[in-house]
């Protein structure tokens, strides 16, 4: 992995152009009014890659279970709404991250003292197991019918969710901003650092007497609580949970969002989901088998010839026309 | 007491039939992970090929059920030295992340391509009329089609057992998945071999897939919805061994069927606990050697 934008010997400063991504969202709310529902899932997504980009770029603990977090907040948030008559958004929203965070502490205490094929296998495994409880326990999940009646009190008793979508858009982009925030600092703080440490070279970690196993457990909660939250959202915008948020595909198009975008480079998990679910909603019903083969193409071109993804070719255009006099 | 041993015998035939299949499917993965440390999410796309191979043949060109079981393995190892020589090798020193993400592309490819050609729809297979009845033994009946398949994994990982541990191929693989830089340095070409193995677990993989047809029900979406069986079986087992895995793909078709037979309610929720547990209990596979 080549140089990536976070880190503790960088500039800590927000640049100029970090405001980007808010600017576009901001005025893509007045100007594509009619767009707003994909806007707050694109959101989502990005909240929900970010949480993947921590531990998968940042920590380099490669999963395909992350779904398990995100389908955890989205049924918490969908049984509180739905079965217990609990439509306060942010006490589901909470009770979303609680979620995720305990099952993360849980099994990344278990999980991360494995490596390689094993640890992917017991992500896997956890997933799996998340599947099979929604799927089983109907009365509190719906099962494979899965869990409409989804109602959300208004924000603050103050702020209806519109049919237009427009107090969700906002919400999500609140959300994600507190989320990225909190990212961010993580990744250029010590902390941030002796993760990305752990990621080029463990042993030497272990060596300098760095806490390895505890910070991995640390960063893997956190990645699991904002995936919690992420699914939570998914659940007040949609008002409806299915078994689909844990499955492996959806486990799989993340990494794929996340991948085209670029790995451990925080505006990757920005720059991914926007480009894939835009393209998705363009294309994917219209030619679903062109579409699996065109996401399966991508992936496999670019982990040979563009490993950084969409930034990371952006980058190597940048210091071409740099290197020029 | 005569029904519930009469279930028991059964749960234990059908099960052993499934971890057969798995076995034979899975086992070409623990030996390519072995070997050269490549997580190969796709394996799962070549038992899928294979079981696609199989059913035209027999569908659309009336080849004979053993002819079509020897195409299912020839064509599916062929294309899969292609692709090794194409794309696997160009990353066996990559990282996992680019491994997985570079084989579930292939995965996301093959589905495609799958429902491309032959729809969503289920293929169904036809059994020749000599496989099609019941099969006595011990005063009991059992599927014709499920005693050929124990009968003929059995041989074919008999051969297999005997290949690696008698042959000199055999003995070059057992080298070169204890100590590649070794291998290489006593004059092993281990990109041929690699590629020769390769070729041979696929086809194994696709045989299984073609042979279990009728079990693991051949359509597009097969490579994602059995991954985690293939994963389970070479994880649990341990990685490039032959016995752990077998053992592994034994006890997850028994307790498949098991689960399935008596507690339906829980589905595949036992299989994956007991698969977590496994896990915790030896990181590195019934067989593995700890790390």
């Amino acid at each position: 992995m080549s140089a990536h934008a976070g880190g503790y010997s960088a500039d800590p400063r927000i640049r100029w152009i970090e405001s980007l991504p808010w600017i576009v969202a901001v005025a893509a709310f007045f100007a594509l009014p009619e767009y707003l529902s994909l806007g707050a899932r694109i959101l989502i997504y990005i909240l929900y890659a970010l949480s993947l980009d921590l531990i998968v770029g940042y920590a380099g603990i490669v999963t395909l279970g992350h779904s398990a977090y995100f389908g955890l907040g989205a049924y918490v948030a969908g049984i509180l709404a739905a079965k217990a008559g609990i439509g306060d958004p942010m006490v589901q929203l909470a009770a979303a991250a609680a979620a995720g965070a305990l099952l993360g502490i849980g099994t990344g205490a278990i999980i991360l003292r494995t490596k390689a094929l094993t640890l992917l296998m017991l992500t896997l495994a956890i997933t799996s197991v998340m599947l099979e409880i929604a799927n089983k326990a109907t009365a509190l999940t719906g099962g494979a019918d899965g869990l409409s009646g989804v109602i959300v009190a208004p924000i603050f008793g103050l702020f209806r969710f519109d049919i237009f979508g427009k107090t969700a858009y906002l919400y999500c982009l609140l959300a994600l901003l507190i989320g990225w925030w909190l990212v961010r600092k993580m990744i250029y703080s010590p902390f941030g650092t002796s993760l990305t440490g752990v990621r080029e070279n463990s042993l030497r970690m272990h060596a300098i007497g760095a806490p390895v196993y505890w910070r991995l457990v640390l960063v893997y909660t956190l990645s699991a609580t904002i995936a919690g939250v992420a699914g939570g959202l998914i659940t007040q915008t949609n008002q409806f949970v299915g078994l689909n948020v844990f499955s492996f595909e959806s486990a799989g198009e993340l990494l794929v969002m996340l991948i085209l975008g670029g790995v451990g480079r925080i505006y990757g998990a920005f720059v991914g989901p926007v480009v894939y679910l835009i393209a998705q909603d363009l294309l994917a019903k219209q030619f679903p088998e062109y579409w699996y083969f065109g996401i399966g193409t991508m992936l496999v071109l670019v982990v040979m010839f563009a490993r950084g993804g969409i930034l990371g070719i952006l980058d190597s255009i940048l210091v071409k026309l740099r290197r020029r006099p | 007491m005569e029904a519930f041993f009469a279930s028991l015998v059964s749960v234990a035939f059908h099960g052993t039939a499934l971890g057969m299949i798995l076995y034979v499917i899975s086992v070409g993965l623990s030996v390519t992970m072995g070997l050269m440390g490549f997580a190969n999410l796709a394996h799962g796309v070549f038992a899928m090929a294979g079981g696609y191979v199989l059913t035209t043949a027999i569908s659309r060109f009336g080849a004979p059920f053993p002819l079509a079981l020897v195409l299912a393995f020839a064509f599916v190892a062929a294309a899969s030295v292609v692709l090794e020589r194409l794309l696997y090798s160009r990353l066996y020193t990559a990282s996992d992340l680019e491994q997985v993400l570079f084989t579930i592309g292939l995965i996301f490819i093959a589905v495609a391509v799958a429902r491309f050609i032959y729809g969503t729809l289920q293929q169904p297979v036809v059994l020749p009329d000599y496989l099609k009845g019941q099969f006595a033994l011990l005063g009991r009946d059992f599927p014709a089609y499920r005693v050929f398949i124990i009968v003929f994994s059995a041989v074919m990982v008999g051969l297999l057992w005997f290949g690696v541990e008698r042959t000199r191929w055999g003995a070059m693989v057992r080298a070169t998945v204890d100590n590649r830089a070794m291998a290489q340095s006593v004059g092993i070409d281990t990109k041929r071999l690699f590629t020769l193995t390769f070729a041979l677990g696929s086809g194994l993989a696709g045989l299984g897939g073609g042979l279990g047809a009728e079990i693991i029900a051949i359509q597009p979406s097969y490579p994602f919805e059995n991954l985690v069986y293939f994963l389970v079986v070479v994880s649990v087992g341990g990685l490039g061994s032959l016995r752990g895995p077998f053992v592994a793909a034994l006890l997850i078709g028994i307790a498949d069927t098991a689960c399935k037979y008596w507690l339906p309610q829980y589905g595949a929720f036992p299989i994956y606990v007991a698969t977590i547990a496994i896990l915790l209990w030896r990181p590195a596979g019934l067989a593995g050697r700890h790390a």
